[in-house]
């Protein structure tokens, strides 16, 4: 007994030992690959998420030398945020709301065009080249720019910024005409006007689904062409191939690219705003911004868990 | 015999019609979708050399009867063009090179090494990506403010250096894997050194090579598509980002795109315009030259760059 024990560690101690010092080694190593970024993650995101959690729970006040004092309060921002706030709720709903809209539309549409753009023809290349300019071109500060020219545009009382605005008006077709036509013919408003609302909104959707769209491609792409042939063979017809084959296939990365959106979409949304202009506006209301940035990363959250859920349970994962 | 081969030419007539057909019907689409993409691009160029009889005359649609290049001038000269553009370049260029750098080491560490808390730093990663850096913007402010990491030059008894309105802040949080989208950029490095076959660094290590020598000589040489890709995205949104430039109040001198927001304001003091007709063609000059530097960029490197996305383990 004593001599099998002894014998288990005098024999296969050093060999243990140095088996373990080779795979310590090798994880040290390991280690030091990852470390940028694992001071990176605890010094700006982790520290940030648990000072802005208590930012939010205090009454804060920045020293003239920097520096500041916290005073703790509880739970009084969010209250304030929920029960008086003027607008955080509504901003926080229509957030949710246009996102909720808009996803699927930007997914649909992003893969729709991928098929289009994956089949061959000429001029691939350039039309490729030209759907992916609005992720090169969409710069937040040269939008907001145009936008406030827009503004003054249509606020300005120059006679020749009126006629300008009155020729930009004038084209175009008269949608509620046909609206209120196809409402006659019975179909449901509710559908007609998420209808009209997408095609209102089919610049947003079009210049914020580049991302998506390169990714959807590089998917189409990777599907063996075997697949399909064998499937020829045995007779299937292209729309069943389409939902036999293509969709199944990408359907991991309709998760990937639902994420992608959800998250980009709320990070340009009005909430984020709102949070940011409480925080560097006139007003400073330290804690109230952090209050509103975690309630409104919390309903992101919320909202990613529940979406990937359901839509990764029903995506088909090869292995 | 006669009613088969008729048959068979009448199956390829049918086939033929709809083969047309369906093209016909790709193009339009194809056609109009760019239109709607491209169209805006397309305004914005032609105003922006209009001259302002142009403007008032009605007849003008998109071709200018009298071009004039004055709001290039202008522009030029009130955004400081050709001081701004190549600060601006070596910024976003500079910060694009150390995210490929970084980003791809850690993706390695990731796809190659075993080590105690994988799982919980790779679910950190993941958080990474997913969480708006918006919800941090408050701590990250503060400690750019007064940068005195863990406190040393306090007790050294230095002041602390006020970090903000300079390009150091995004310099750090690169350098520490946490700048702009770099969770994104780690990622697509993991997802590409995970598909590449073991034997290369084995061949190396058996030749003796160290681990970081293997991925400097070895590894990143082989991850060029991943690392264009990268770099490409780095540079097209650092370049077009504005929640950092803003944050960190970034002087306007480094990124060009803060120049824009004051160009209409400044040009109607300046030339005493009050007619924001006339100013908004000084404002189409100046994005056009915003955004000159990127459309220049993507038509050298379009087709590696697509191909890039294609090969670079964004699809896992």
């Amino acid at each position: 007994m004593t001599a099998s024990v002894n014998r288990r560690i005098t024999g296969r101690a050093p060999l243990r030992k140095r088996r373990l010092s080779l795979s310590a080694r090798r994880s040290a190593v390991g280690l030091a690959f990852v470390s940028p970024f694992v001071v990176g993650f605890i010094a700006f995101y982790l520290r940030g998420l648990l000072l802005t959690v208590e930012f939010s729970l205090s009454d804060l006040s920045l020293r003239p030398n920097g520096g500041y004092d916290l005073a703790f309060v509880g739970l009084k921002h969010y209250i304030y945020a929920f029960r008086e706030h003027a607008t955080f709720k509504q901003i926080l709903t229509s957030s949710i709301g246009d996102m909720a809209l808009d996803v699927p539309l930007i997914l649909f549409f992003s893969l729709f065009m991928a098929i289009l753009l994956n089949q061959r023809f000429r001029g691939r290349t350039l039309a490729r080249a030209i759907f992916f300019l609005p992720v090169l071109l969409n710069a937040p500060a040269i939008a907001d720019a145009l936008e406030l020219s827009r503004a003054m545009m249509l606020g300005g009382t120059s006679p020749a910024s009126a006629a300008v605005t009155q020729a930009a008006g004038s084209g175009g077709v008269n949608v509620s005409y046909y609206v209120g036509m196809l409402a006659d013919l019975g179909m449901p408003r509710a559908a007609l006007d998420y209808i009209v609302g997408a095609v209102e909104r089919i610049n947003g959707i079009i210049t914020s689904s580049g991302v998506q769209l390169v990714i959807f491609l590089a998917a189409l792409q990777s599907i063996s062409p075997a697949l399909y042939e064998v499937a020829r063979i045995e007779g299937a017809t292209a729309y069943e191939s389409f939902w036999k084959i293509t969709f199944p296939m990408v359907s991991p990365l309709i998760v990937t690219n639902m994420v992608y959106t959800l998250v980009d979409s709320f990070v340009s949304s009005d909430a984020i705003n709102l949070s940011f202009d409480t925080i560097f506006g006139a007003s400073k209301q330290y804690g109230l911004g952090s209050a509103f940035s975690l309630v409104s990363m919390a309903a992101l959250c919320g909202i990613l868990m529940i979406s990937s859920g359901v839509v990764s349970r029903r995506a088909f994962y090869q292995n | 015999m006669r009613s088969v081969t008729s048959r068979n030419t009448r199956g390829r007539i049918i086939t033929g019609a709809k083969a047309w057909t369906l093209s016909l019907l790709r193009w339009a689409l194809i056609v109009g979708v760019s239109y709607i993409i491209v169209s805006p691009l397309i305004g914005i160029a032609a105003r922006s050399f209009f001259s302002n009889s142009d403007q008032f005359n009605p007849m003008v649609y998109l071709i200018p009867q009298t071009p004039t290049l004055e709001r290039y001038r202008a522009a030029i000269d009130i955004m400081g063009y050709a001081d701004t553009l190549p600060r601006n370049l070596l910024f976003v260029g500079g910060l694009a090179v150390i995210q490929a750098l970084v980003c791809s080491m850690v993706g390695y560490g990731f796809a190659r090494f075993r080590f105690p808390l994988k799982g919980l730093l790779f679910g950190c990663l993941i958080v990474m990506i997913v969480l708006p850096s918006h919800v941090i913007m408050l701590p990250l402010y503060m400690l750019f403010q007064r940068f005195d990491p863990l406190g040393i030059l306090a007790r050294m008894g230095i002041a602390p250096p006020n970090l903000l309105a300079s390009p150091w802040p995004m310099y750090i949080m690169t350098l520490f894997g946490a700048g702009l989208r770099s969770g994104l950029y780690i990622y697509i490095f993991t997802q590409f050194f995970r598909g590449l076959p073991k034997e290369i660094e084995e061949a190396a290590e058996i030749d003796g090579a160290g681990a970081f020598y293997t991925y400097l000589r070895v590894m990143l040489p082989n991850a060029m598509p991943s690392a264009v890709t990268v770099v490409i995205f780095s540079v097209v949104w650092q370049f077009n980002d504005k929640f950092y430039a803003q944050l960190f109040s970034i002087s306007p001198k480094i990124v060009l795109s803060k120049q824009i927001s004051g160009l209409q304001a400044s040009v109607s003091n300046l030339y005493q315009l009050r007619d924001p007709s006339l100013t908004t063609l000084y404002l189409y000059a100046g994005v056009m030259l915003a955004i000159v530097p990127l459309l220049v960029l993507y038509i050298v490197l379009q087709r590696r760059f697509i191909e890039g996305v294609e090969r670079s383990g964004i699809v896992g």
